[in-house]
Parts: C-alpha cells; sequence; structure tokens
C-alpha cells in the first residue's frame, strides 16, 4: 500500500467495483446480466484488431483508450449479433448467446495468436485483458476507469426511478409514455462502460462475476431497492479492493481471479446469512411458522376437547365442579387429535405454557383464562373459515386467503355474519360461548402479539 | 355496433380497422367501436381471443399493423395523461425489491419528471390512492408479501393515483379475494359517479350484467359492442364463445402451418 502505484490502482478498482455493483443491481433485476457476459466475451477480438491496426500504422498499438474502443465497438457488435439472431431466427436468447460468446471469443483468440507473431508492436500484455492484471495498469488508465466509473454512477443515479421503473413493470412504463427501448439502451450502454474500463482489472472471463455477484448477494440482504444497490455498491468496492491487493502482493495471481474469489466469499455469506432472504433467515421463518400452527392446532384441540360432549355433559351435570374452561385434558388425548408425535406436541405445550396460554402437570394439560379466550377464538376462525368453504365452495378456493390474520381483513361484515348464524343452526358442535365470541373480537388484531 | 346516441360527444376511446399482428399471426382482426363516456365497460372473450393485446394496442405498446385510435378524440401520445392502466397482476415479478408505496408511486413518476427525486407531497398523493383502496396500512410491506388481493388493490392504486379520465384495466378481478373484489367493485362504481370511464377486462361472465353499462364482446375480431341489456344476450356470448374452434382457429392454424414451412 506504500507504493503510490498500488494506491492508484486500488483507487480505481475500488470505483470500477462500486459503479459495476451499482449497474449490475440494475441488469440483474432486468434479468440481463447474461448480456454483459456475451459483451464482454465479445470485445477480445475488437482489442487484437485494434492492436493490429494501431500496430501497422505505425502508432503506439497498446494506447488503452484505443483498444477499449475496439472493444467497445466488437462488444457491441456481438450483443447487436444475439438481437440480431433472436429476432430474426426462431432460436431462443440462451442459444444464440452461447453461439456469439463462444465464436467471437474463439475469433479473438486466433486474433491474438496472429498479434503475436507479427514482426512490429509488443503484444506482452495484452492477454491481461482475458484473466485482468492490475499490475501493468499506469496512472493513465486508473484514471479512464475512474471517470468511466464517475459517469456509471452519476448516470445510474440521475434516473434511479426511470430504471427502477423499467425493471419492474416495462408495459406501465411503456403506458405512461417512458421511451423503453430507450431506457433500454441507456441501461446497456452503462454495462457497456463499466465492462470495457473492468476488462484491465478483471479480465473479460471474469468481467461478468463483478456485474452479478455484488447485486445477487446484496439481494439476500434487504427487500428495499436503495439499500440492494448500496450494498451491492460497498460489497463490489470491498471486493475489489482486496482482489487487487492480494494480487499486488502475490504477483502471479491475476487480479481478476482474486476478486472474484473475494467477491463469491462475500456471497456465499450473503446466501446463508442473508437477513432478508439468506437461508438461514429462511429457516428460521419457516420453523417459526410451523411452531405457530402447532400452537394454534394445540389451543383448537384443546377446545375441541373441553367442549366434547361427554365432557361437557358430565361437567355440566355436577354443581360446584369447577368451570368448564379449567377442565384437564391429558396428553395421550390431543395426541389422538392430530397426527403429530409426543415430541412436537410437548414443544408445542412447553410454549403455550411460556405465554402463560396453559399449564401442564402430571400428563395433563389445563388453559388458562387468557388461552381459554385464545382458543376459542382460533376455534371460531377456524370454523367461520371452513363455513366460508362449504357455502361458498364454487368461488371459495381461489378467494380464501388465509394468510390474512384474520377472517374479519378479508371476507365482508355481512358474509361473516351469515356464516355465523349457519354455525349456529348447524347442531354438530355445541356453539362457541358467546362470552369468548366478544373477547376475542377485541383480541382479533392483538393475534400476532400473542404468538409469537 | 349501434353508437348513433354517442355522435356528438368525443368518444373516450374510439377505435377504427384496427389489426395487430405477432410474428405475422394476426391476434385481433378489424377491431372498431366507439365507446360512451362515463361509463364502466367490460371487455369479455375466451382466452387468447386477444383482449391484453386490445389494450396494448391501444397504449401503443404493440405495432399495429393496421387502424386508429382514438383517445379523447386525439392520439393516445397526446391525451395519454388522461389515461390510467391497471396492467395484469401476473405481467411483474412480485419479488421485486419495493413496497406498496413504491409502486404506487410509480403512477406519478411521469409527472415528476426524468432525474427528479421523489418528494413527500407525492408520497403523501400515493398513501391517500392506497387508502382508497383500502390497503394503506400495508404501504411499507413488501409486494412480495401481500395476498393476490393486496397487489391487485396495489396496481390500482397506482392508476387511481393519476386521477386519469379514462382507465384501462388488465383483469383486476383475476384470482382475488371476495373483498377485494367489492372494493374493486366499489371504486369502479365512484369512478362511474366522477364522470370518469373505465374499460374493464372480464372472465367472469356471471357478474357481467352487475358490474359493468357496457360490454364489449370479443373474439379476434368484435363480436358485439354495446350497452349490457342489447348486448349481452346468450346468442351474442354463443358468438363469442361458441365459434371459437371452428372457422378462425382453422384460418389460424393454416397460417402456422404455412409460415413454418417456409
Amino acid at each position: 500500500m506504500r507504493d503510490y502505484n498500488t494506491r492508484v490502482v486500488v483507487l480505481g478498482v475500488a470505483m470500477l467495483g462500486g459503479s459495476s455493483g451499482l449497474v449490475g443491481s440494475f441488469t440483474l433485476l432486468r434479468r440481463r446480466a447474461l448480456m454483459g457476459d456475451a459483451l464482454s466475451h465479445a470485445s477480445l477480438p475488437g482489442i487484437a484488431l485494434a492492436f493490429m491496426l494501431a500496430t501497422t500504422l505505425g502508432y503506439d498499438g497498446k494506447y488503452l483508450p484505443l483498444l477499449l474502443a475496439g472493444a467497445t465497438f466488437s462488444g457491441l457488435l456481438g450483443v447487436g449479433c444475439i438481437l440480431w439472431i433472436r429476432n430474426k431466427t426462431r432460436l431462443k436468447e440462451d442459444t444464440a448467446l452461447g453461439i456469439v460468446l463462444s465464436v467471437f471469443f474463439g475469433a479473438g483468440v486466433a486474433l491474438l495468436g496472429m498479434v503475436q507473431q507479427m514482426k512490429t508492436g509488443n503484444a506482452a500484455g495484452l492477454e491481461g485483458f482475458i484473466y485482468g492484471k492490475t499490475a501493468s495498469m499506469s496512472a493513465m488508465d486508473v484514471r479512464l476507469i475512474f471517470y468511466a466509473s464517475l459517469i456509471a454512477i452519476a448516470l445510474s443515479f440521475a434516473n434511479f426511478k426511470e430504471l427502477k421503473l423499467l425493471c419492474f413493470d416495462e408495459g406501465f412504463a411503456g403506458s405512461r409514455g417512458y421511451p423503453v427501448v430507450l431506457l433500454d439502451v441507456l441501461l446497456m450502454s452503462l454495462v457497456v462502460l463499466v465492462a470495457m474500463v473492468g476488462l484491465q482489472a478483471v479480465g473479460l472471463i471474469l468481467m461478468i462475476a463483478l456485474l452479478v455477484i455484488p447485486a445477487a448477494a446484496a439481494r439476500f440482504w434487504t427487500d428495499t431497492l436503495w439499500k440492494m444497490t448500496a450494498y451491492s455498491v460497498i460489497l463490489g468496492t470491498v471486493g475489489c479492493v482486496i482482489g487487487a491487493m492480494v494480487s499486488a502482493v502475490f504477483p502471479n495471481l491475476p487480479s481478476g481471479a482474486m476478486i472474484v474469489l473475494v467477491c463469491s466469499f462475500f456471497f456465499f455469506l450473503s446466501m446463508f446469512f442473508g437477513t432478508a432472504r439468506g437461508v438461514v433467515a429462511r429457516f428460521l421463518r419457516r420453523r417459526r411458522l410451523n411452531r405457530r400452527i402447532d400452537r394454534q392446532h394445540l389451543m383448537r384441540a384443546m377446545y375441541e376437547q373441553i367442549e366434547h360432549p361427554d365432557r361437557s355433559d358430565t361437567s355440566a351435570l355436577k354443581p360446584g365442579s369447577e368451570p368448564v374452561r379449567k377442565t384437564k385434558v391429558s396428553i395421550d388425548e390431543l395426541l389422538l387429535v392430530r397426527s403429530w408425535n409426543w415430541k412436537r406436541l410437548m414443544a408445542a405445550i412447553r410454549s403455550a405454557e411460556v405465554d402463560e396460554l396453559m399449564q401442564y402437570r402430571h400428563g395433563h394439560a389445563q388453559l388458562t383464562h387468557a388461552g381459554f379466550i385464545e382458543a376459542a377464538r382460533l376455534t371460531r376462525q377456524h370454523r367461520l373459515w371452513e363455513m366460508y368453504l362449504i357455502t361458498y365452495a364454487d368461488v371459495a378456493p381461489a378467494l380464501v386467503d388465509r394468510d390474512a390474520d384474520n377472517i374479519e381483513h378479508v371476507l365482508e361484515p355481512h358474509v361473516i355474519d351469515r356464516l355465523e348464524d349457519l354455525l349456529e343452526e348447524q347442531e354438530l358442535l355445541f356453539p362457541v360461548p358467546t362470552s369468548p365470541h366478544e373477547l376475542g373480537d377485541g383480541l382479533t388484531s392483538s393475534e400476532e402479539g400473542i404468538l409469537p | 355496433m349501434n353508437q348513433t346516441e354517442n355522435v356528438n360527444q368525443v368518444s373516450p376511446l374510439s377505435v377504427d380497422d384496427l389489426t395487430v399482428a405477432y410474428h405475422r399471426k394476426p391476434v385481433i382482426w378489424d377491431v372498431a367501436f366507439d365507446l360512451p363516456e362515463g361509463q364502466l365497460i367490460g371487455v369479455v372473450g375466451p382466452n387468447g381471443a386477444g383482449k391484453s393485446t386490445l389494450l396494448k394496442a391501444i397504449m401503443d405498446l404493440i405495432p399495429r399493423a393496421s387502424g386508429r385510435v382514438r383517445v379523447f378524440g386525439d392520439t393516445y401520445r397526446n391525451n395519454r395523461h388522461r389515461v390510467g392502466y391497471v396492467p395484469q397482476r401476473e405481467s411483474v415479478d412480485w419479488q421485486f425489491p419495493v413496497n406498496a408505496l413504491d409502486v404506487v408511486t410509480m403512477g406519478l413518476y411521469d409527472e415528476i419528471g426524468w432525474c427528479l427525486p421523489v418528494r413527500r407531497k407525492h408520497r403523501q398523493r400515493a398513501m391517500e390512492a392506497l387508502d382508497r383502496v383500502g390497503i394503506a396500512d400495508l404501504a411499507q410491506r413488501q409486494i412480495s408479501q401481500l395476498s393476490g388481493g393486496q397487489q391487485q388493490r396495489t396496481f390500482l392504486a397506482r392508476a387511481l393515483v393519476q386521477d386519469a379520465d379514462l382507465y384501462l384495466m388488465d383483469e383486476p378481478f383475476a384470482a382475488v379475494d371476495a373483498a377485494t373484489e367489492l372494493a374493486i367493485v366499489d371504486i369502479l362504481r365512484e369512478l362511474k359517479k366522477r364522470k370518469k370511464t373505465a374499460v374493464v377486462i372480464h372472465h367472469d361472465l356471471q357478474t357481467v350484467p352487475d358490474y359493468f353499462d357496457h360490454v364489449v364482446l370479443l373474439n379476434m375480431r368484435i363480436v358485439a359492442c354495446g350497452p349490457v341489456e342489447t348486448t349481452f344476450t346468450a346468442e351474442n356470448l354463443n358468438k363469442t364463445y361458441g365459434g371459437r374452434l371452428t372457422l378462425l382457429d382453422e384460418v389460424n392454424e393454416a397460417m402456422r402451418r404455412r409460415e413454418t414451412s417456409l
């Protein structure tokens, strides 16, 4: 880091990582990520040809702007070929992409071989474009990267909301009069800008990684677009800086490969531990949901056991006996009503105990007052949904939205009214007592509070 | 296609001789109609009848092979600001990292202008639109966590926030819950009260007479178009849905064969 040149290079690749992270977020969401790959691969023949042309005309063949102009030209030609093949033949885009990418790259490698044989000019270092070689970058090259990245970042920020609309809903964008094609061209130009200046640092084979990996990794952390782009910029920058520094310390390690490895390390970290969509977060969410369902099943099973005719009859007959809600239910009875195993049932009981909905002693469970209200509410809700499904069988399945916390939020009051009438007419279960009804209604919005 | 009663007014949407073809395969043929102002208009027809295509062609989203579209007597381009569009819910990726409020705000982007940020007053208006469709409390929720009905309401709010005069809606009732269906119907009636026109692609034939005043029966061509009472008849429906497997399909099949053999 003490070396001036290294510092300049690190600054350059940092800008590159940031801008490609930003542009990459949009291409990822627009599902155009592979276009960047085609573009960078197709740039190789342009580099070789530009070098050949310049040296035969007697200029410096390794003048960077010239090489990049050649790269841009042939890269765009490649993308144009892909679009042409897709539109004019019945081949799909992925096929067109595969053909163009490999043909252009192959042509590039062949041309590079010819360049190596040339008498004039020193072609050494051109292969740095393939794998990336930050060590061969001059301060002027870095300046080029710096300004190009700055332009890409500025353009993305200025048109942030337009690009967001394009990526989310191009049909709507078109209906509002946005030039969708022009916006796509803008996005593609940003990719060109970033990919071309990135060729030297990362190399054309691995350039795609910088456009895809930071953005994909960022997606695991957030569900907000501006945060996703911000994280993507940070990941891209840090990945590039670390990668370039490692490559500077060990000159035999190409910088492109190092940058990609560092970025993919971040990616795997994000994939597992990302707070929004990471594997671990999803697993935990899934488990929480299962537990919540178990809890609901348990509460309903308790309620149904309590209201069971045999039990309620006997308890009603004995004056002075405990109120109905305090009926003890043995764990064996609970085990019979559902297909759960002992372990799962016990886990549900324990968690209900923690929330003071239930007490468990000597193999018997007993609802607390709050637990009884909750159980009555859940049972009522469940039965109303069932009744809804039965009554409106023709339309119901598509319309039922049980994810909505409460039936009241989904169905109109008069529908619920009618369902409750139906429920009372039905005599196979004795109706849910009236008091929990009202109490339950009062509690409806706090379901999340009671059930973690 | 008896529209003589509306000749004095400028029709909010008038289509002449509209033909659209994808890859040389015609999707809608010679479509022509004039729609009355301030009414709720249902567009009905079987799958693949070209209903969405019709809406997209009206809005210049897809190229037309021929035809002329007039929106309030001018081109769509010039009267774009008076039209609100509700695309099909399946047309977008609901995993996209935005929340409901963001989506509704998109309806105001062209008003905000290029390169300018969304300001508080725009967010305020988007909130009001969300409130109108009854999901203001879900404004900050990521769109993948909304139910189908709530997603549809979000789309509706995005069109409402523009305060247009003509609304084009592509299957707003498809796979929504009962409460959402009622909420959408309420909004349609409120629009009508305010003399707005809504053109709605609809699938459920049973509810057409309840929801709409005017109906367009479409099956690649216009089968019938007019007030629901006189147009939405068994005979016309039979022509729309019953004839599907015969002539038009055969012609299409022949076209397709010819194309593949080329």
